[in-house]
């Protein structure tokens, strides 16, 4: 059983550790592409009503990753609450926001474009890029390519979510899904004759709960 | 007069709906908005409240917070808090400079936190709807289906009661609402630098398209930065909207918008 279940819950880490692998490749990407200083994906945290870091480039990678602050606050919390993608150049002017900037994530950005995040019916984060080169008046273009990134980032936060629901699940010991996981292991340890009633059995609740 | 059954129209009463003024041959922005300062017109700012006093924004008419209570009851109170983010006050600063003499009113159901934010949305559009306003402006959507309903409802009454709702469009392929509801005014960005250049757009669901683009926007504490987005380009129409409404103040929705329509830029009846 603990090996079924090792083996489960290796599978859920392994795929969490692939989706922040993913997510790292498209803050890179989206850097890259807009030539700008940094990106950031955050995740909105459902049960403390938080934003966190969930990937970062360029300013600030390395020690932001799970660095937290009240979703209603900031550039992030507009873009997440109004589900409205925002572009805001000249920030260091303002020393208010400069400040609160500073304060979550030790860079003071003198622009950024932000996204949210949204699958399905959620709204799962927000992306954003800063300090993009100045020179060219922003476009509508680029609007749309932050778009599209954020559509994959939408997903990979999504998979990535769920991955971590996956492993919390299998390390609760008496849900619903370790007694399955349980009998499971039991069906593959089982005598042949015990095996073939026991998927008799199985295929009768199957037929039970389909009907 | 009595009130007609809203589904019939006898022989002898047609007088009594008579158009009052008669629309031009062609109608032009001049006989649009031309002379209008948005006078008369009341204007709601549905969002994260008003910085009052603000230099681009002057004083507001009124301003209520909702809250979330019980369940998905929400409470209406006086607002003293003014705008906890800032993107509230920037919408009220557009509508303010295209209509200066507007009556501006600011409904706050952001920025108390991410969650609860559909009931406290409808909570908010339907107090709006019940005070009559004739412009509310929404530069936010939401992408939960089980409020969908409600709002489609919702918008239908504001627009049967000429209230009408100028929407924020999105330029992702997500569903969110209520933009995508005919009854709605919707509105997505393009990237001329005029405030009072529009255009139609005969391939919706986005209706028309504000200036959206480098915006000089009014920010908390008096100030102002430059800012783009769709949440910008939707108070322009608003603010059109209101100058319109200021001249015609007799317009349904359903008139407004094709006055909007034949006085877009990329329609005949420009300028």
């Amino acid at each position: 059983m603990s090996d079924l279940r090792a083996a489960v819950a290796a599978g859920a880490l392994g795929s969490e550790q692939n989706y922040r692998e993913l997510l790292q490749a498209i803050v890179e990407c989206a850097r890259a592409i807009f030539g700008a200083k940094a990106s950031s994906i955050f995740l909105h945290d459902d049960e403390t009503d938080e934003l966190v870091f969930e990937a970062v480039a360029g300013e600030g990678a390395g020690d932001l990753i799970g660095v937290r602050f009240p979703s209603s606050s900031g550039v992030a919390g507009w873009v997440l609450v109004t589900r409205q993608p925002l572009v805001i150049e000249e920030l260091e002017q303002d020393p208010r926001f400069a400040r609160e900037v500073a304060e979550s994530t030790g860079y003071v950005p003198k622009g950024l474009m932000a996204v949210p995040l949204l699958h399905e019916e959620r709204a799962l984060g927000v992306l954003e890029v800063l300090d993009r080169p100045q020179q060219a008046a922003f476009s509508l273009k680029e609007m749309e390519l932050l778009g599209l990134f954020a559509s994959e980032a939408a997903i990979a936060l999504d998979l990535l979510q769920k991955a971590r629901l996956a492993r919390a699940v299998l390390e609760d010991e008496g849900t619903e899904a370790t007694a399955l996981a349980r009998l499971a292991q039991r069906l593959s340890d089982a005598e042949p004759e015990q095996q073939e009633a026991a998927e008799r059995l199985i295929r009768a609740i199957n037929d039970f709960l389909a009907s | 007069m009595e009130d007609l059954p809203a589904w019939s129209l006898p022989a002898d009463a047609a007088q009594q709906i008579s158009i009052g003024e008669e629309w031009p041959e062609r109608v032009t922005r001049d006989w649009a908005w031309g002379g209008s300062t948005g006078k008369g017109v009341s204007v709601c700012i549905l969002d994260s409240g008003v910085e009052s006093g603000h230099p681009l924004v002057g004083e507001l008419d009124g301003a209520v917070a909702i809250a979330r209570d019980e369940g998905d009851d929400v409470s209406v109170s006086e607002d003293t808090e003014g705008d906890l983010c800032g993107h509230g006050t920037a919408c009220a600063g557009i509508v303010r400079a295209l209509a200066p003499e507007c009556s501006l009113h600011s409904v706050r159901v952001l920025g108390a936190g991410f969650k609860g934010s559909g009931p406290v949305l409808l909570g908010g559009l339907r107090w709006a709807v019940e005070q009559g306003f004739d412009v509310v402006n929404m530069s936010l959507s939401t992408t939960k289906r089980q409020f969908a309903e409600l709002l489609h409802e919702l918008a239908d009454t504001a627009y049967f009661k000429r209230t009408v709702l100028v929407a924020s469009a999105h330029n992702m392929p997500v569903e969110s609402y209520p933009w995508r509801f005919s009854s709605v005014i919707s509105v997505g960005s393009h990237e001329d630098p005029d405030p009072q250049t529009f255009f139609y757009n005969p391939s919706p669901p986005v209706e028309f398209f504000g200036r959206g683009v480098g915006v000089e926007i009014a920010w908390l504490g008096g100030g102002t930065i430059r800012s783009s987005g769709n949440s910008f380009a939707t108070p322009h129409i608003t603010g059109i909207c209101a100058l319109i409404l200021g001249k015609h103040p007799e317009l349904t929705p359903f008139q407004l918008k094709n006055v909007l329509y034949l006085t877009a830029n990329n329609v005949g009846g420009g300028r």
